[in-house]
């Protein structure tokens, strides 16, 4: 058989099928093994010490204490780090283990590795460091005029703009047509967020097992297997191929298994002792063991002719990056390249800032800088709809941007961007009726712990749009590898180091292999560094699209091998490259190619909810949304992702915030950081709307963020409807809503 | 040092013993000593439902009994539903709905909601939300796993 011959019609498993997930029955019996799960004989396990103070002088650290005590192996500090002392997803700015600084409450400092977990945990607290505390840098708009954090790193470099100030990751500005220009109107606002986590529930977690050669097998729930490699074997003082991650269970991602938590740690205890090493964090130890979504703080001036044209757009945004760099030049791009939101604007100024703080690291968040920006843009929509006396809707759809206009950077939109069918599908849905009172206090705002019968309730409805990129952008090298191996009797397996994070890529993958190769007896192969290359990350709605490209470009030399050969074994490995990509102007902001984003999805919400203004609590009670999905791959998978994604978002909008005080947690447990229950999750009503991206296989465009995006903006929009409040600040608060 | 006692108790349907470490939680014990990593360590605090097992027929978190506790008695955990190899109605209905992401918190719900069906087999919507709101979920949004409570309770 070739690649061109009619390939038979299979009962299930092609593109474009409702298919339940392969790999939920090990997940419904409890057989499936996630990272927290693994165990091998003669483990040990690993602890961390963690700093106290949000920003000290490391004067000495003691572990002489520690190593006396009942069934202790080891205790290691920076010393002990063979190789580079520092590493970073883009800035190598963090260390492995704290050298003479500490810049955030958490950090770690030094390892412990015992018998049982528990004689660990007591060695921990035997260990004695002297620090000398220095004042936090903890306010991100102070934080440009004081003491720089980092002084040795480069104040420009990587394309970004020189910029002397303090503390500036990046400093971004995106200058467009005449941001001067006059309008009828003018409409202004500062909008705040805090700081949200990814709150998954599968803690950190890893196993390291020394090869007994020097090298060293890591097994940890991670989101890119490759660039953890080539982040732990530079600090191991080890080579690559000495380094070999492999996928476990992964209990969810959401962006924060982007960054290293315990790889590097677990490896150093396991080569220490040459023994296997497991390390666990638990729920608190969690929320500081991983960077968390950027606070921001941003200031808006639209203006827009008379009859509601946008014809200028300013937008300062402030984004806190928190102790080291992570993502921070990439959620700065993304705030700048989406800030506007999908409309059409000619002239715009947007100056994005990320900045160093001894504040919790932030970096990769489901829909980064484009769900901050989208809080604000929308706010200001619905602003400027108000003063003109326009629908909201109407408005969006008069400004809404579509192939062939461009966005600030200059870049011209050339693939799919249905933004008014998003808008028509969304607006259409209708809404439900107001439910009578009395009713089943599970009904009301706040639900039985609501104490009226709902005389306070106010209903109010609202609408928001948003958008994001779909891949890697500004001329990073963005590639996905696959291998396909045929057999002689037609059964197949496919090779990937793609991270199944729970969203549903194992099946894509499959569902890619079986339509090309006509068969069912399609299986795939643990993902891991050692038998095939780099998948890329699974991060910017991008592991659809560039699995389904590898997956389907080596099933296709795969099979035109196998039709060469005439037949027999065939074993191929294929790489897939989305169209490339140029950095912005370092100093204008303008693309120095054709494009700086690869392509663009958009979604559009409409929300419903009931603020009890008298208690200060909301209620959602319904969801309608529109999204921008190419082409849906699998349907029941696809709707997973739009109602998870919203939930998010509610999260955003109703209760989810990181408080810290002087840079410290207050709230590491699910006690004190509220995620939404099934009590708090309205009914999602989901339109998907299908234009193919030319340059996507199959059409496919990522689908996990765009619900993320827009799902605050609606929220908090319905809620402004219900109250009149301007509703500034996300998480909205009680005393926000009493009126 | 860390004290050393023995407990046995009975886990899906087979008496089973084990040493006890220290103050361990019935959880750990289940995970670490007899091996069942089925129930979930999401928080150890009570709060997300992801331990979830039966004790006695009675739907608690496993983080929150000390393994001591459970010395003499009954425990169902995730691993203890399927039978012969075929999966429990409330198991093939969360696979069918499309009810599991990442799966972590999907044992703790798999459970939950067998007690549930159990105590009340045909709930309202409002009954399954309220009967759920001990279990956290953070890929689903729910509503896939409500209509998996739903599709379990039609087929019943």
């Amino acid at each position: 058989m070739s690649a061109t011959t009619e390939r038979p019609r299979l009962a299930v498993g092609r593109i474009g099928e409702r298919l339940p997930r392969e790999d939920a029955v090990p997940k419904v019996t409890g057989e499936f093994s996630y990272a927290s799960d693994l165990s091998t004989p003669g483990m040990l396990w690993g602890d961390t010490l963690r700093s106290p103070h949000a920003h000290a002088r490391v004067v000495s650290i003691d572990v002489t204490a520690a190593l006396g005590l009942p069934g202790i192996h080891g205790a290691l500090t920076h010393e002990d780090v063979p190789g580079k002392k520092l590493y970073g997803l883009e800035f190598a700015d963090q260390p492995v283990l704290a050298i003479d600084r500490v810049r955030y409450v958490g950090e770690p400092v030094a390892l412990v590795v015992a018998e049982h977990p528990e004689q660990a945990r007591r060695a921990l607290e035997a260990i004695v460091v002297e620090y000398e505390p220095l004042e936090p840098v903890v306010d991100m708009e102070r934080a440009l005029e004081q003491e720089p954090l980092h002084p040795d790193r480069p104040t420009m470099g990587h394309g970004y703009r020189d910029d002397r100030r303090p503390n500036v990751v990046r400093h971004l500005v995106i200058r467009h047509g005449d941001p001067d220009i006059a309008g009828d109107v003018v409409v202004t606002g500062t909008y705040e967020l805090g700081i949200q986590d990814q709150a998954f529930l599968g803690p950190e977690s890893g196993l390291a097992i020394p090869d007994g050669e020097g090298g060293v097998d890591i097994h940890v729930a991670t989101q890119w297997l490759h660039v953890d490699r080539d982040q732990v074997a530079p600090c191991l003082d080890l080579r690559p191929e000495q380094v070999r991650l492999h996928l476990s269970g992964v209990g969810g991602s959401f962006g924060g298994r982007e960054d290293l938590s315990m790889q590097i740690h677990s490896a150093l205890l396991a080569l220490h002792t040459g023994r296997p090493v497991k390390m666990v964090y638990d729920r608190a130890e969690s929320f500081t063991g991983h960077v968390h979504r950027h606070p921001a703080r941003i200031r808006c001036e639209h203006r827009a002719t008379r009859d509601g044209r946008l014809t200028s757009v300013r937008m300062q945004i402030l984004l806190d990056g928190g102790a080291y760099a992570s993502s921070s030049t990439a959620v700065a791009s993304n705030a700048a390249s989406f800030g506007l939101g999908p409309y059409r604007v000619d002239n715009a100024l947007i100056e994005t800032t990320a900045v160093y703080t001894n504040n919790p690291p932030c970096g990769a968040m489901r829909g980064f800088g484009a769900v901050q920006t989208c809080f604000a843009a929308e706010a200001q929509m619905d602003q400027l709809a108000a003063e003109l006396g326009l629908d909201p809707v109407e408005l969006r759809l008069l400004n809404a941007l579509e192939p062939g206009d461009s966005l600030p950077t200059g870049q011209v939109i050339e693939g799919s961007l249905p933004t008014r069918e998003v808008i028509r599908r969304a607006a259409a849905l209708p809404v439900p009726d107001q439910e009578t009172l009395p009713r089943d206090p599970l009904r009301l705002p706040g639900g039985t712990g609501n104490t009226t019968t709902g005389e306070g309730i106010r209903r109010g409805v609202g609408f928001a749009l948003g958008f994001k990129n779909i891949c890697y952008s500004e001329g990073f090298d963005d590639f996905c590898a696959a291998r396909v191996v045929l057999h002689a009797d037609g059964s197949a397996v496919v090779h990937s180091a793609a991270a199944e994070v729970g969203q549903g890529v194992v099946g894509v993958m499959l569902q890619v292999a079986r339509t090309e190769l006509g068969t069912d007896e399609v299986t795939l192969a643990p993902h891991t560094t050692a038998t095939v290359g780099s998948a890329g990350s699974t991060s910017a709605s991008r592991m659809t699209w560039m699995a389904a490209g590898a997956v389907r470009d080596a099933c296709r030399a795969a099979l035109e091998e196998r039709e060469r050969r005439g037949g027999g074994e065939v074993d191929v490995e294929r790489v897939h490259r989305h169209p490339r990509t140029t950095p912005l102007d370092p100093e204008t902001g303008q693309i120095t190619g054709e494009r700086a984003h690869v392509a663009l999805a958009v979604a559009a919400m409409r929300v419903v909810v009931e603020v009890d203004v008298e208690l200060g609590l909301t209620r959602v009670v319904w969801v309608g949304t529109a999204q921008d999905v190419g082409k849906a791959v699998n349907p029941l998978a696809l709707e997973g992702q739009i109602e998870g994604g919203t939930a998010q978002g509610l999260g955003l909008a109703l209760m989810e915030e990181i408080v810290t005080r002087n840079g410290a947690i207050q709230n590491a447990s699910f006690t004190d950081y509220l995620i939404p229950t099934a009590l708090d999750m309205p009914p999602v009503e989901i339109e998907l709307v299908e234009v193919p991206e030319p340059d996507a296989p199959y059409g496919v465009k990522g689908v996990g963020e765009p619900p993320t995006v827009v799902s605050t903006a609606a929220i908090v929009s319905a809620m402004r409807a219900a109250t009149g409040r301007p509703l500034t600040r996300a998480p909205v608060r009680p005393d926000d809503i009493c009126l | 040092m860390l004290a050393h006692v023995r407990i046995d108790l009975t886990v899906n349907g087979e008496r089973r013993e084990g040493v006890l470490r220290g103050g361990e939680s019935l959880l750990t014990f289940l995970r670490d000593t007899l091996e069942l990593p089925g129930s979930k360590n999401a928080c150890e605090q009570g709060e997300c439902g992801s331990c979830s097992v039966l004790l006695d027929g009675t739907l608690v978190c496993s983080c929150l009994v000390l393994a001591a506790q459970a010395e003499g008695h009954d425990v169902v955990t995730v691993e203890g539903l399927a039978r012969d190899g075929a999966l429990h109605p409330v198991q093939q209905a969360f696979v069918d709905a499309g009810a599991v992401q990442c799966g972590f918190c999907t044992p703790g719900l798999v459970v939950a909601v067998v007690d549930l069906l159990e105590r009340m087999p045909h709930p309202s919507d409002d009954q399954i939300r309220e009967a759920l709101s001990g279990n956290l979920c953070r890929c689903t949004g729910y509503a896939k796993i409500f209509d998996a409570v739903r599709l379990a309770a039609g087929r019943a």
